[in-house]
């Protein structure tokens, strides 16, 4: 069986490497024929003919297409992310950076939308029926209804500007790790409340199929209230779709994270990315998006990992 | 006294009755069958003796165990008697496991459940009670799960399962439907062996006559959710009166006696199960019954005596069966 186990997990890496070829292959091709030179961008109004062909030459964009490509994805194997075409700097530098702002932010959303998403979701489906259930199906429903946006701009007024109990935007960088979590909780709040609610729904849906499921009556022939059949002998297989879901959120909140970013004025990835496509950084745009691809995949690639794990019906097969 | 005693046991699914007016006694160590086809209600009886009915089901009426009424009993008093003094046995051996537990853990919970043992103890309990019923590995089958398992071997876990907690009634609802018919036997005769050794009473659920027939002392017939006729094993078998046991009795004895003959028809009950909320009013068999009258519409009373029958038209005590 660990053979087989290993196996599994080589099979599942040569997916990822193939994805990310594959991924950086559509991202650079897309990125170029957009129409506009980045060289001219740069130059603005105050631009020539002559200094836009010097700094083409110079930023290396008369070379052939492929040969751009293999230069970029030779860089990124080493770790070498470039240098933006706007700020000079070095654009790994700058993406760690933000990514010390949006890891932070899209776990912490995770957190809260676990925390309201888990309570919910099991009262709904253990109060299916009842007034309880239907009050918790509401709450869901309209926490679903809630764009991330409007969230955001619901928490800050409330919050920050009429309460105080948190910063309305900015972040002070993480050597002031108290006042960095306090800029991160609204931002998280916006994103998680909805991920919580869409959680809600799918913990309700998982848990009262296992409620109905035979295993969960025998539990209870054995002696079990329900409760504790359904803890003991339901969850860890109601959890599979959980954990899907759960997979796919991670990258929504990812791509929300930009929106957020922008309302609280974050220094994090969704910003950098922003101002990156606003001047035509193609680079940057580049190197953002091979991040989040990677992320991405690698956390679908947990979460298939996760399955095996969590059933044994699955370990040591496909 | 007797150990479990139904007195107008109903189960209902909002306004609809499902199971009506249902009594009879199950005395300790006594093996009883209840028989009838699928729709008429039996499942839904054994659930309601083990307050597992689903949450869209209501019962009423009693159903007394040991002297403890349990309908209306809180889920946390039905749940000390589950598993300790009650125990079930599911027809479906595929769904009926957790698939994410070993067996071993899985039998071995009740224990823990009930006795206060701990990890250890019940994993050792749990190999033993493999062994009874016949693992010949019991140490390798105990850290199995149940997808490795065939349909036979899961519901012989399912019986030592039931037997872990040493109940005092055993409820099983079809145990052998779902199998092979070579593996029907022997779990029959498992099932035989182990209530006799523990001295359990049993509630054997069947659609066979002659599965019941083989391991019961008395047998209930049920149709449309109603109790028709019941009586010894020896009653029922010799004497059926009401013409749908007699219809099953002679379903069930003419594949064991007419294989040969193959050009003759095998009897079957004409028509066929309503489903639920669609049994006539008055006896529920009268629709397919060639004695029913105008007098069927009513629903008959049961006589008292020990082979009793819900009939107006009950088939004569003294003819032998086959003269219908």
């Amino acid at each position: 069986m660990s053979k087989g186990r290993g196996w599994f997990v080589v099979r599942r890496l040569g997916v990822v490497l193939s994805s990310l070829v594959a991924a950086s292959m559509l991202v650079f091709v897309f990125l170029n024929v957009l129409p506009g030179s980045p060289a001219e961008v740069i130059l603005g109004t105050q631009s020539t003919p002559a200094s836009v062909a010097a700094l083409t030459i110079q930023l290396g964009l008369n070379k052939p297409i492929w040969r751009q490509y293999l230069d970029w994805m030779g860089g990124l194997v080493n770790g070498n992310f470039g240098v933006s075409y706007i700020s000079g700097q070095s654009i790994g530098h700058e993406i760690h950076q933000a990514l010390l702002v949006t890891g932070p932010l899209v776990l912490l959303a995770m957190l809260i939308g676990l925390v309201i998403g888990v309570p919910l979701g099991l009262t709904g489906a253990l109060y299916k029926g009842r007034w309880l259930g239907s009050v918790v199906g509401g709450l869901s429903q309209i926490g679903i209804a809630i764009p991330s946006v409007v969230a955001g701009i619901l928490l800050t007024v409330g919050l920050s500007i009429k309460l105080h109990l948190f910063p309305s935007s900015g972040f002070p960088g993480w050597q002031d790790p108290w006042g960095s979590l306090r800029a991160l909780v609204l931002p998280a709040f916006a994103l998680g409340v909805v991920e919580g609610a869409i959680l809600a729904r799918y913990i309700r849906a998982a848990v009262m199929e296992q409620l109905r499921s035979d295993y969960l009556r025998t539990a209870r022939s054995k002696g079990l209230r329900r409760s504790q059949a359904l803890r003991r002998h339901g969850l860890r297989v109601a959890a599979i779709p959980v954990v899907t879901v759960l997979g796919l959120e991670i990258a929504s909140l990812i791509v929300g994270a930009i929106v957020v970013e922008n309302i609280f004025a974050l220094p994090g990835v969704g910003m950098m990315l922003l101002n990156a496509v606003n001047n035509r950084d193609l680079i940057v745009v580049q190197d953002i998006a091979m991040v989040v691809v990677t992320a991405v995949l690698l956390i679908n690639t947990l979460v298939d990992l996760s399955y095996q794990w969590l059933d044994p019906r699955l370990r040591g097969r496909r | 006294m007797a150990l479990l005693k139904l007195q107008s046991l109903s189960v209902a699914h909002g306004d609809l009755d499902l199971v009506s007016d249902v009594s009879f006694d199950v005395h300790a160590g006594e093996r009883v069958g209840i028989i009838g086809e699928s729709g008429s209600g039996k499942s839904l009886t054994a659930l309601a003796i083990a307050g597992l009915l689903g949450e869209e089901l209501r019962s009423r009426g009693s159903v007394h165990f040991d002297g403890e009424e349990l309908i209306g009993a809180s889920e946390r008093h039905l749940s000390r008697l589950r598993g300790d003094r009650i125990a079930m046995i599911f027809q479906e051996p595929m769904t009926a496991l957790t698939p994410t537990k070993r067996v071993g853990v899985q039998i071995g919970e009740t224990l823990r459940i009930h006795r206060g043992v701990g990890r250890r103890a019940s994993q050792i309990a749990a190999v033993e009670l493999l062994g009874r019923v016949e693992f010949s590995d019991p140490q390798r089958y105990a850290r199995m799960y149940p997808h490795e398992l065939s349909g036979g071997q899961r519901q012989r876990v399912m019986i030592a399962l039931a037997i872990a907690g040493d109940p005092d009634l055993i409820l099983a609802d079809e145990p052998t439907t779902a199998l092979d018919v070579t593996v029907q036997r022997k779990i029959l005769e498992l099932l035989d062996r182990l209530v006799r050794e523990e001295n359990c009473a049993l509630v054997l659920i069947a659609h066979d006559l002659a599965v019941v027939s083989t391991i019961c002392d008395r047998v209930v017939t049920m149709y449309g959710g109603r109790v028709v006729e019941t009586g010894s094993v020896a009653d029922i078998i010799d004497h059926p009166r009401h013409p749908y046991t007699a219809a099953l009795l002679a379903t069930s004895s003419a594949i064991a006696v007419d294989v040969e003959s193959r050009g003759t028809v095998l009897p079957s009950i004409p028509g066929s199960v309503p489903s639920a909320g669609h049994f006539p009013g008055g006896c529920p068999f009268r629709d397919r019954c060639s004695s029913a009258t105008s007098a069927c519409l009513e629903f008959p009373l049961m006589e008292s005596g020990s082979h009793r029958v819900a009939c107006w038209h009950p088939l004569d005590e003294n003819s032998e069966r086959g003269s219908r």
